[in-house]
């Protein structure tokens, strides 16, 4: 008879979970929209199917972006991950040797050892199939045991795992990660008590087991093996029942996402079933906390993590959707690669839809200005930094640019401020306004001081047949086609990546290659994918100045560590706030090569007034 | 006795105290960084509210007797620190001096306008700050020849460096508002036919005779206010100055061509405020200048005993608080001093 009464907390947890998350999960997907539902009816068929089920064993099972963030991280998660599977689909193959192959109830390969007490097989006998089983069964037991010790240091003492913070518990969290925990030692403990009464066990049960059985009276051990078996089966019961609304939601959920983004499905700019879907794939890990410059600002309970759980837990406020700087760090190293800042946006959406200024004040009329190969737009900020424009006017010149000063006499904003506070509307009515005016010029080539209007003429403006470039790529342009010329300053420069430019735009490469053509570039620990935003980011409704200014004094500790000649930016808004500190030489990039440039006409004028002379 | 007095800055107020320390019967020594006295007050040209001459007011106060007063000039003072009662104070150059008390009337800097960059100063030729509109005035037609021809339209901004969250400075510098005010009716005096506006957050006319200036300044010299803070200046082909500005008290953005902006920089505590600080122990406010250790009974004393406190270099002040606050600092001195003698 292949029943005992403890196997039902299990497999009682079992159903419960199974129908829960075919509860949840068919009513996410019923509420996508038309064309998402479409997406999936042809992913399923389609050959996404590979690299998505692949990017599942990466990413759910072996949890390489883990491995990437810290080795130590990776392995613990690997083991349980992996490992819990691994026992999984082994156990089940092991069960068939006792049962002929046929089909068994759920629980029989999970409590295999007490139902199958096979003394014919010696713990360290590998030679028949049997014993094989027995032995790789321990051994995979004692994979998921060193994780689980790992775990246990981790929230001892969470830097040795690269992390400096780790996310708090909520009460479903605290059940779940008690059973968790307590789930393998006890699948130990009941085993071995089994083993060291009726043999059968694998090297590690085999010899826990004969300890125990030293320590312990003959007497008792029969009664303590039963009970240990109950404490395993109701361990996993009370983890199935629990996680549903805990943190361990992300094990499952993080699969249907890895599908659902294979298949093209995405939240963008609205919260939807998938952003649903996105919330609860998030296991809370605390990775996205550490790099969070939100709590240099002590405002950690803003930090991802959080935010995610309250949004998951319908407890989201306006202070937690406002106070985001939108740079993007999380992002980068979120290992479910959840879209964190769309997420944010979105929900900022919810209540701020609309504005009370309807634009009147803008200019009705589009501003005439055939001819002209090139538009520069300085931008709101750009127009907050006169030299990085004044710059920039002179530079075209010196290359014969036939250009035109797009917003010389004032910006219309670009719309990414709106869009970044989830003011959709009323951004697309300045862009449309922006766009008239960009078509109208007949230029190809759109040039912007601003990483910020960069990113959302890029992105939003859908400008046909105009290219988009920042100064900083077109001036590398400019270099390289010689019709520029510049000196090499010596001076000793360290790049700042702003982050809509860097992590926003990806363009990382141009700003360096025209950097090191006109200084001397010194890497610093923290850039590219990993720079610090300045603080001063547009993207947050809710800092206050203070705050501002310690993410941005801790930002410049960072930048100025090798002690530069000067703090070289790409975006005015960077070089706004970098220089508020004044304890800084910033300059952008157009600067530094519109110096290069002075410095080739001035030795020119000079060596007139000598020959003058 | 003849105890030793240190006064550290030989602006107004350092020297104004050693005038009196003097005629107590002290020995002090003026510790002055540049090589001349006064301090900033002899850059100014006519002082608020009464349009005195500045130059005959440093006069008066330069030419006080100062009998068994020596002045150390070139001597940038680094570190004061307290030794065995008396003070060891350190010069950049290696200059060491001991006294019985040090004096600091370090005074103030002028905020650096570079660091509102919105506002064009060091780009644009014709954006320059109240300190050098001053000295414009001193020579005879300054403003004509920076220019290059009559101005016809001139804006003054108000709250340059002061009030302003964004860059470090939240407090109220006090006298730039009047000075202003004082400026644009110069200004018009100048040009007749110019128009001059006065570009302010709101107006602190709070000393005495400062609300009839305003008024004079409106409806004698139809200089005109408007209140909204510039947000960015501009230059356009022709060199003229193109400011944004939202006028809040119509709640309508204005754009104006003038042919000169001049930025009413505001005080700032100075670089040697930071460093003294630190070497003597003495504490620091949050905007930047000297605590005393009771701002309402003891204004002049600091936290260590026998360091005190004058003028500007414990928060912005006008000429006339300042003198005051040194004649007070050194009865302050005067008082430790003796009842140090008596122990």
């Amino acid at each position: 008879m292949t029943f005992d009464l403890f196997v039902i907390p299990f497999f009682g947890g079992l159903i419960f979970l199974l129908v829960v998350l075919f509860i949840k999960y068919s009513r996410w997907i019923a509420l996508i929209d038309r064309s998402g539902r479409r997406k999936i009816g042809y992913g399923l068929f389609s050959l996404q199917i590979f690299p998505a089920t692949w990017e599942v064993f990466l990413e759910s099972l072996l949890h390489r972006r883990m491995w990437k963030q810290n080795k130590l991280l990776g392995y613990m998660h690997m083991s349980f991950a992996f490992g819990w599977l691994l026992l999984i689909l082994l156990g089940n193959l092991e069960s068939r040797i006792y049962s002929g192959g046929h089909l068994n109830p759920p629980y029989y390969p999970i409590f295999l050892k007490f139902f199958v007490h096979d003394k014919r097989v010696l713990p360290f006998e590998l030679n028949t199939l049997p014993g094989f089983f027995r032995f790789i069964m321990d051994f995979v037991l004692l994979y998921i045991l060193s994780g689980l010790v790992l775990a246990f240091f981790k929230r001892i003492h969470s830097r040795w795992f690269g992390m400096k913070n780790t996310s708090r518990h909520n009460r479903f969290d605290q059940w779940a990660i008690t059973c968790l925990w307590l789930i393998f030692p006890l699948r130990l403990l009941a085993e071995s008590l089994t083993a060291s009464i009726y043999g059968g066990g694998g090297f590690l049960t085999n010899s826990v087991g004969d300890t125990l059985a030293m320590i312990l009276p003959a007497a008792v051990t029969p009664g303590m093996a039963y009970v240990a078996w109950w404490a395993y089966s109701s361990a996993l019961g009370i983890f199935f029942i629990t996680l549903p609304w805990s943190r361990y939601m992300h094990i499952p959920t993080e699969v249907v996402m890895i599908y659902l983004k294979h298949f093209g499905v995405k939240s963008g700019k609205h919260l939807n079933s998938f952003s649903e879907i996105e919330m609860r794939a998030c296991p809370k890990c605390g990775v996205c906390i550490d790099v969070c410059q939100m709590k240099d600002a002590g405002a950690v309970g803003s930090t991802p993590a959080y935010f995610v759980r309250s949004l998951r837990m319908k407890e989201g406020n306006s202070l937690l959707n406002n106070n985001c700087m939108l740079c993007g760090r999380c992002k980068e190293v979120c290992p479910v690669q959840i879209d964190l800042l769309d997420l944010r946006i979105a929900s900022r959406n919810l209540e701020n839809q609309s504005i009370d200024k309807p634009f009147s004040y803008l200019p009705a009329d589009v501003p005439d200005s055939k001819g002209i190969n090139v538009l520069y737009f300085a931008g709101c900020m750009g127009h907050l930094t006169p030299s990085v424009k004044k710059a920039m006017v002179s530079i075209m010149d010196a290359a014969n640019v036939k250009y035109k000063f797009l917003d010389q006499d004032g910006s219309v904003c670009c719309g990414r401020p709106l869009m970044m506070a989830g003011m959709f509307e009323a951004a697309r009515s300045l862009m449309e306004k922006n766009r008239q005016a960009i078509h109208a010029s007949g230029a190809r080539i759109l040039v912007t001081s601003c990483p910020i209007c960069y990113k959302i003429f890029n992105e939003e403006y859908k400008l046909f047949g105009v290219e988009v470039l920042h100064h900083s790529q077109y001036l590398l342009r400019l270099v390289e086609a010689g019709s520029l010329w510049i000196n090499h300053s010596g001076l000793s420069v360290v790049y700042h990546d702003p982050c809509e430019l860097g992590r926003g735009s990806e363009v990382y490469k141009e700003p360096r290659k025209l950097l090191k053509r006109v200084a001397k570039l010194i890497p610093i620990e923290q850039e590219r994918e990993n720079a610090l935003c300045c603080g001063g980011s547009i993207g947050d409704l809710a800092l206050n100045q203070d705050q501002r200014n310690i993410i941005r004094d801790a930002a410049l500790d960072v930048l100025l560590e090798p002690k530069p000649d000067f703090l070289v930016t790409a975006c005015p808004l960077c070089k706004k706030t970098f220089s508020s500190a004044g304890t800084a030489k910033v300059i952008d990039i157009a600067e530094l090569v519109a110096q290069q440039l002075e410095k080739a006409d001035n030795l020119i004028e000079e060596t007139v007034e000598e020959s003058i002379l | 006795m003849n105890k030793q007095v240190a006064i550290i800055g030989a602006g107004i107020a350092g020297l104004e105290a050693a005038s009196i320390l003097d005629s107590m019967g002290f020995k002090v020594t003026l510790v002055e960084k540049a090589e001349h006295t006064g301090g900033h007050i002899q850059n100014w040209h006519q002082l608020f509210p009464d349009r005195r001459n500045a130059t005959e007011v440093a006069q008066g106060i330069i030419s006080k007797p100062l009998a068994n007063v020596s002045t150390e000039f070139n001597r940038e003072v680094t570190s004061i620190q307290p030794f065995a009662e008396k003070f060891i104070i350190s010069a950049k150059d290696g200059w060491v001096f001991n006294a019985d008390a040090v004096l600091i009337t370090t005074g103030f800097e002028l905020f650096d306008a570079k660091r509102k960059e919105e506002y064009g100063y060091g780009i644009y030729d014709h954006v320059i700050t109240s300190a050098e509109l001053e000295t414009l005035f001193k020579k005879e037609n300054g403003v004509t020849l920076r220019i290059g021809r009559t101005p016809s339209r001139i804006g003054l901004v108000h709250c340059v460096g002061s009030r302003d969250e964004k860059i470090g400075n939240i407090f109220c510098s006090k006298v730039c508002c009047v000075t202003a005010v004082k400026q644009a009716i110069e200004l018009k005096e100048l040009y007749p036919e110019c128009e001059i506006y006065c570009l302010y957050m709101d107006l602190r006319m709070s000393g005495r005779h400062y609300e009839e200036l305003y008024k004079q300044a409106q409806e004698e010299y139809s200089i005109q206010f408007i209140r909204g803070r510039l947000s960015e200046a501009a230059e356009d082909k022709s060199g003229k100055i193109i400011v944004k500005v939202e006028d809040t008290l119509l709640g309508r953005p204005l754009k104006m061509t003038m042919d000169m902006l001049v930025l009413m920089t505001g005080m700032v505590a100075s670089a040697q405020t930071a460093s003294i600080c630190s070497s003597a122990g003495i504490q620091k406010d949050s905007d930047g200048f000297f605590k005393a250790s009771d701002p309402h009974l003891y204004g002049n004393i600091t936290g260590i005993p026998g360091i005190f406190l004058a003028g500007t270099c414990s928060g912005p002040k006008t000429i006339s608080d300042t003198l005051s606050d040194a004649r007070s600092a050194a009865l302050a001195v005067q008082s430790y001093l003796s009842a140090e003698a008596n122990n």
